[in-house]
């Protein structure tokens, strides 16, 4: 069968605040895709996680970014989100006295004026946030548990094609991990077959925790701002649970 | 009038005010309180009217209102009450009814402040007619539902002066909404409004003010408040809408013990505005405080003052001044004025005032959930400005944060 690709990273480059992050960037995910970014800290996650979303600070040096077969690297946030990319930030900034349910709204594509719906109020209570906690301003003082949740919730608001997430496993307890991983799921169509799934995602992880809990499809190693190997989940995460990300550093030198 | 108040008033019909522009006072025509015909309700007000009112918190339906005052330029046009707590009706009305009225004029607000209290003192004399409205609450008594008082300038070039005097007895309860607005066709005018409060033991106001001006309305308040043992007073004060020039400065005065203020404002320069707003709060009485928050933000080509002085004079008073403003144009300004003065050993005052730009990367984080930029710097505006207001009755509170969000709309 062949997989219609969604997201298309060709010999990608980035620089950020005049420093040369990411190189050789090559990465390919298909319609219905997961796919997992692995690789130690410091190593470009998070830029590669911003690059494609399009932040001003992270500079194309080279190469392009694909998304439905259309060239968005000089599109802006705005423009790149309307086409259907969706992120989940590790350590999102706090707005005080915007509110997390108008936020809500205007992922649903509600007016402000109006009540949230129904719907999303369910969802709010499946991600164990009540309307109290919706009033409270986006992001201030909540906890670690709570930023994710509230992530994921606006995700359940906007419905994107493409989901990043940004180690969503890291700073939660295990209880948060299995809410957290239940509606990736959902938001990634995991409870369809192969065949039928047309969201995709990229979840990226230092620990790979949450992959017990998600399955994906293609893992991707990412060493100091290169991808050092691609393949089966299960076989990379065996090796790195062997012997770390050294055995990735050896893999780097071969390629 | 007292005597010593007219000669008073009379030396100061030239005093510039310490603040604001000098406006000169010839430029504006001077109705008589008798323009405009009386009306019985609110509701009566021509349509045009009753939307610029909706738009200040002012209902003409007077739904869950305990009272209604409206001046028209310098006619009271309509007062109604429907509480049996409370009463509310024309000061010229009132200084007929209450010969010891006149012992709480010019009490608050000293007549020779300036030349504005001077004018406002001088055509009382001279028409025989005091403008503004009169509250006054009966001891013990408690009304959850607000009064509500409009001034509303009808006529080009008109200035409009009224002296309003409000009084809360002994644990008494009121709630105040005031809306003051224009008529479509006006552009210029003057706008003076004289308050004078005066809170008894154990009384609580709580005064919210909506001012939403024609764009070339110079506005003059003068407001003093006297506050007893045991007494609250708090002010909420929403300027977001376009506006010539505000100046204004009330003043608490704390003799009272355990006495609690609080001055809350929300202010949004536009276009040429020059807004030149303060509160001061003097601790006279043992165990007082004060808090005063303000937020401003500076668009186009606004001036924005904020002013606060917050002074304690005697033991175990307590006091806290903040100011956050937003700078959004390069061409506007905000200009945060902290003052704090001790006198006393035994106190424990702090300001905080801050000023900066629209964090970069709270817009990132909204354009990352598909707001434009712009889209994103407005709701982080909006955000900045709604803060939360407290100690209203809960119907009042809802009714407030409806006031602030549509105030917050033109932002
Ligand atoms: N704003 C920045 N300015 C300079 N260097 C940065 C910036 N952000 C990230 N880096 C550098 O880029 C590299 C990759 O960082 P990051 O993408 O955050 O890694 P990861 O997410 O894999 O932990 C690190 O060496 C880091 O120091
Ligand atoms: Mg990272």
């Amino acid at each position: 069968m062949v997989v219609k690709l969604l997201l298309e990273i060709n010999d990608l480059a980035v620089e950020v605040n005049g420093k040369q992050v990411l190189e050789d960037i090559e990465l390919r995910i298909g319609e219905g895709e997961t796919h997992v970014l692995l690789g130690p800290n410091g190593s470009g996650k998070s830029t590669l996680f911003m690059s494609i979303l399009g932040f001003p600070k992270y500079k194309v040096t080279n190469g392009e970014i694909i998304f439905k077969g259309e060239d968005i690297t000089n599109l802006n946030t705005t423009e790149r989100v309307k086409k259907g990319i969706g992120v989940s930030f590790q350590n999102p900034p706090a707005i005080r006295g915007v509110k997390l349910m108008d936020l809500l709204k205007v992922e649903s594509g509600q007016p402000i004026e109006d009540e949230l719906s129904p719907e999303m109020m369910e969802l709010s209570y499946k991600m164990k946030l009540d309307e109290r906690f919706l009033e409270r301003d986006v992001n201030l003082g909540f906890s670690g548990g709570e930023v994710k949740r509230s992530e994921i919730l606006q995700l359940l608001a906007q419905k994107p094609d493409f989901i990043m997430f940004d180690e969503p496993d890291s700073g939660v307890d295990i209880e948060n991990v299995v809410l957290l991983a239940e509606q990736i799921n959902i938001l990634l169509d995991k409870h369809k077959k192969t065949g039928l799934r047309q969201k995709s995602g990229l979840l990226i992880t230092h620990l790979g925790y949450i992959l017990n809990f998600v399955n994906a499809d293609t893992a991707n190693v990412l060493m100091d701002g290169r991808i050092a190997c691609s393949g089966s989940p299960a076989e990379i995460m065996e090796d790195i649970r062997k012997e770390g990300f050294k055995g990735c550093v050896e893999c780097c030198k071969v390629h | 009038m007292l005597q010593g108040a007219l000669e008073k008033a009379k030396k100061a019909r030239e005093k510039k005010a310490l603040y604001g522009e000098d406006i000169d006072l010839e430029k504006f025509i001077k109705e008589e309180a008798g323009e405009h015909e009386r009306l019985n309700k609110a509701s009566e007000v021509p349509k045009k009217v009753q939307e610029s009112l909706l738009k200040v918190g002012v209902d003409p339906e007077e739904k869950e209102r305990a009272g209604t005052f409206i001046q028209v330029d310098q006619s009271g046009v309509c007062s109604t009450c429907g509480s049996e707590s409370v009463e509310i009706m024309g000061m010229n009305v009132a200084t007929e009814k209450y010969s010891w009225l006149k012992d709480y004029m010019w009490k608050a607000v000293a007549v020779d402040a300036d030349k504005y209290t001077a004018q406002t003192a001088l055509r009382e004399a001279e028409t025989g007619e005091t403008s503004g409205y009169f509250i006054h609450s009966l001891p013990g008594s408690k009304e959850v539902f607000p009064l509500q008082a409009c001034m509303f300038i009808g006529d080009e070039k008109v200035m409009q002066t009224s002296h309003n005097v409000i009084i809360a007895e002994e644990n008494s309860e009121l709630h105040i909404i005031t809306g003051c607005t224009t008529g479509e066709d006006v552009s210029s005018a003057l706008h003076v409004g004289v308050s004078e409060f005066y809170l008894k033991k154990g009384a609580k106001i709580t005064f919210t003010m909506v001012h939403n001006w024609a764009e070339q309305v110079d506005v003059r308040p003068r407001t003093g408040i006297m506050v007893g043992d045991d007494a609250t007073y708090m002010s909420n004060y929403i300027l977001t809408s376009p506006v010539r020039s505000i100046q204004t400065y009330p003043t608490a005065y704390c003799p009272g013990k355990n006495s609690r203020i609080v001055f809350q404002s929300i202010l949004g320069g536009q276009k040429d505005s020059v807004l030149d707003t303060g509160s001061r709060v003097l601790l006279e009485g043992e165990g007082s405080s004060a808090e005063m928050i303000s937020r401003a933000v500076s668009k186009d080509q606004s001036q924005l003052y904020a002013r606060g002085h917050l002074a304690g004079r005697t033991q175990n008073v307590k006091g806290h001044l903040e100011c956050h403003g937003l700078v959004l144009s390069d061409d506007s300004m905000i200009y945060a004025v902290p003052e704090l003065e001790g006198s006393s050993t035994e106190l424990e005052m702090s300001h905080e005032a801050a000023i900066g730009k629209i964090a970069e990367e709270e817009v990132q984080y909204l354009t990352s959930r598909g707001l434009s930029e712009e889209e994103a710097a407005s709701m982080i505006v909006r955000g900045f400005l709604s803060m939360d207001i407290t100690g209203l009755p809960p119907e009042l509170a809802l009714e407030t944060k409806k006031m602030i969000d549509m105030s917050l709309k033109g932002m």
